[in-house]
């Protein structure tokens, strides 16, 4: 489904040249529930980027079902984010204007479905999550652990066959962090695809696979075993 | 998702009203301040008879001083002389033509109530009701017959008709003009061309007469000049006939030719008139005729005073201010909504999507900018009504055209503005936003 091969991303600055991700070989398939972790700086959030197109990369090739997506344009990276991609984030960037039904219509509006498909989708995703009663209320009216449930209901509602999620119970205390992996476990249950990217080794280990992350690459197996014994491969 | 776009920028307008409100009010300044020069340019560069202006005719001929010229641009002078004015007239040579001139003279009003006053009177031909669409409220303009008998006929504006018969059909009613008894033969309705353009020697903003007489009383009644006469010599005989026969010039010369043909004969007409006259001795300057149509004529005497296109330029100036802050309000409100505008392109909107929807507000706030300065206009209208009270009515107005020309300025303006701003808004880095919000 998702295939890195020496993917190599470095930032530039006038004085600094930062490699990111040195060499970044990775496949996730159909079903997967990953965890990536590793130390700060180690690149994980740049791969989830890279992922998630949301960045470019220097080197390498990425295909994602199959495709090479390094030569799409703009609308085609951003058409192909629309339809296969759901993101989670650790702030849950619900937009603070909008209410919860107009937060979850946005990636809905880009799609170009109909009035009458947007209300029945944005319904069924707040359904889902346990906020159909709530759709008018405004997103600091809500918990965190609420608004994170609506970032996972925007991000369900395009029925993405693939969800990105950054740090999703960052934000969270230990209960809300509980039921958010719970519901990411159901929605892997039901076939999405879920790469996450965590701190929190107690997390990680819920996951299907884990990742570890190092000086921009996938570490070693054996040297990952060795170092990070909590760190667990499903 | 035009009508998705307009929701955005209505919740974005209320999220910041104060910076919002700013940046309408900048735009509606710099609008207000450019449709008040603009209208007034407008109206007094403006076309005042477009369905012929094209056909009508200033007569020009060099009939000045040998030795100097008129005008150091070598523009022939800038109205004929009594003798010329009466050859052409004499010739006939035009479809419609007419020699006039401004006079004034006492009027007595019927009655025993009523106080005499001095009236503004047009000296003119028959042809130059017809010629120049003067509308009718009662009656006519006089037949040539009329010019050809010197009969002492008078048309009358509405507003001396008013003043006068108070406002009733005073067609075949008598009135003392110049101490003479006149018959109305005909009433004006509201006539008011803006700019004056059959006589800008006066003033091209004038208002027009009080009353029309035929031109040829002038010698019969030794009507008085009014306006400018210019001499380069002194008159050869005495008295007011040796004055009419002078080289002065004091009338203006029209005439109407509908085609092409029509003006090359009045060329030919023209030359062959001066080649005439100068083996009788006069016009002794090389050949030097023009003639220009109204627009070319009003061009020419450069009717739009240099003031109002200097302010013309200022207020242009000042939009461009106003828009320079409207552009660094606007990219402070696009910059604080990075994080939107980041997770809007995470989700699925390219580029395009987000330049639209940019482009969609601040479109919005340039209409409403626009509805803001045509108030400002009205305004701006009223203090040029009071600072120059003479000038009339008609050029201190907004009419449809000059709105819908506010309201399209304030769009294209707004949204140049806009492209900055929403080119950096586009341009955000999604990935650096997501996480750092």
């Amino acid at each position: 489904m998702l295939e890195m091969k020496e993917v190599k991303k470095v930032f530039r600055t006038e004085l600094v040249e930062t490699h990111a991700l040195r060499d970044f070989s990775l496949t996730v398939n159909e079903g997967d529930f990953i965890a990536v972790t590793g130390p700060s700086g180690s690149g994980k959030t740049t791969f989830l980027n890279i992922a998630g197109l949301l960045e470019s990369f220097d080197g390498g090739t990425y295909l994602l079902d199959g495709d090479d997506v390094s030569n799409l344009n703009d609308r085609q990276r951003s058409r192909l984010r629309n339809e296969k991609i759901g993101f989670i984030f650790q702030s849950f960037n619900l937009i603070p204007d909008l209410d919860l039904f107009d937060n979850v219509d946005v990636p809905l509006r880009y799609r170009g479905f109909n009035a009458a498909e947007r209300q029945r989708r944005i319904e069924a995703s707040l359904e889902r999550v346990g906020l159909a009663s709530r759709m008018k209320h405004l997103p600091a009216q809500l918990s965190g652990g609420q608004q994170q449930r609506v970032a996972i209901a925007r991000a369900l509602a395009g029925e993405p066959r693939f969800l990105l999620a950054d740090e999703p119970t960052g934000n969270l205390d230990t209960a809300m962090a509980g039921s958010v992996l719970e519901f990411l476990q159901e929605i892997n249950d039901a076939g999405t695809t879920i790469v996450m990217v965590t701190h929190d080794q107690q997390l990680a280990r819920q996951a299907k696979r884990n990742i570890f992350v190092r000086d921009g690459r996938v570490s070693d197996l054996d040297e990952l075993n060795d170092e990070t014994p909590a760190v667990v491969n499903a | 998702m035009f009508g998705y776009y307009v929701k955005l920028a209505g919740i974005s307008i209320r999220r910041n009203p104060v910076l919002t409100g700013l940046m309408i009010l900048a735009i509606g300044l710099g609008i207000g301040a450019c449709m008040t020069t603009i209208t007034v340019n407008y109206v007094m560069s403006s076309d005042p008879i477009p369905h012929k202006s094209d056909q009508l005719h200033y007569v020009q001929i060099d009939s000045w001083d040998p030795n100097n010229p008129f005008s150091d641009d070598g523009d022939p002078p800038d109205q004929v002389t009594w003798t010329d004015a009466t050859n052409f007239m004499r010739d006939k040579k035009a479809f419609r033509q007419s020699a006039i001139a401004s006079s004034n003279g006492v009027i007595i009003p019927p009655g025993d109530d009523s106080k005499p006053f001095m009236a503004a009177m047009r000296i003119t031909y028959a042809d130059f009701f017809p010629m120049f669409d003067l509308p009718f409220q009662f009656g006519s303009g006089w037949p040539s017959s009329a010019d050809d008998n010197h009969e002492y006929v008078v048309v009358l504006s509405r507003k001396t008709n008013d003043e006068v018969f108070g406002g009733e059909d005073s067609v075949g009613r008598t009135l003392n003009v110049v101490g003479k008894e006149f018959r109305v033969i005909g009433v004006l309705d509201e006539y008011f061309p803006v700019p004056k353009f059959y006589d800008v020697s006066t003033g091209a903003f004038d208002a027009p007469e009080d009353i029309y007489l035929p031109f040829v009383l002038k010698e019969d009644l030794e009507l008085n000049n009014n306006g400018n006469t210019n001499c380069w010599k002194a008159q050869e005989s005495e008295g007011f006939l040796g004055f009419l026969q002078s080289e002065c010039i004091n009338y203006q010369m029209w005439v109407e030719l509908p085609t092409n043909a029509d003006k090359q004969a009045y060329e030919d007409y023209l030359y062959s008139y001066v080649t005439e006259q100068k083996s009788l001795g006069r016009l002794e300057r090389p050949m030097n005729n023009r003639l220009p149509n109204v627009m070319e004529w009003l061009d020419d005497q450069e009717v739009v005073e240099d003031d109002a296109q200097i302010l013309l330029w200022l207020s242009f100036m000042f939009l461009g201010v106003c828009l320079l802050n409207t552009i660094g309000l606007l990219l402070a409100k696009f910059v604080s909504r990075s994080a939107e505008i980041g997770l809007r392109r995470a989700v699925g909107a390219s580029r395009g999507d987000l330049f639209i929807q940019h482009t969609v507000e601040t479109a919005i706030i340039g209409i409403a900018g626009g509805i803001l300065g045509l108030g400002l206009s009205l305004l701006g209208l009223e203090g040029v009504k009071i600072l120059y009270s003479d000038v009339p009515e008609q050029i201190v107005q907004l009419d449809i055209t000059m709105v819908t020309l506010a309201l399209i300025l304030a769009l294209i303006a707004s949204v140049a503005a806009g492209l900055y701003p929403t080119w950096k808004a586009c341009n955000i880095a999604p990935a650096s936003q997501l996480k750092s919000q």
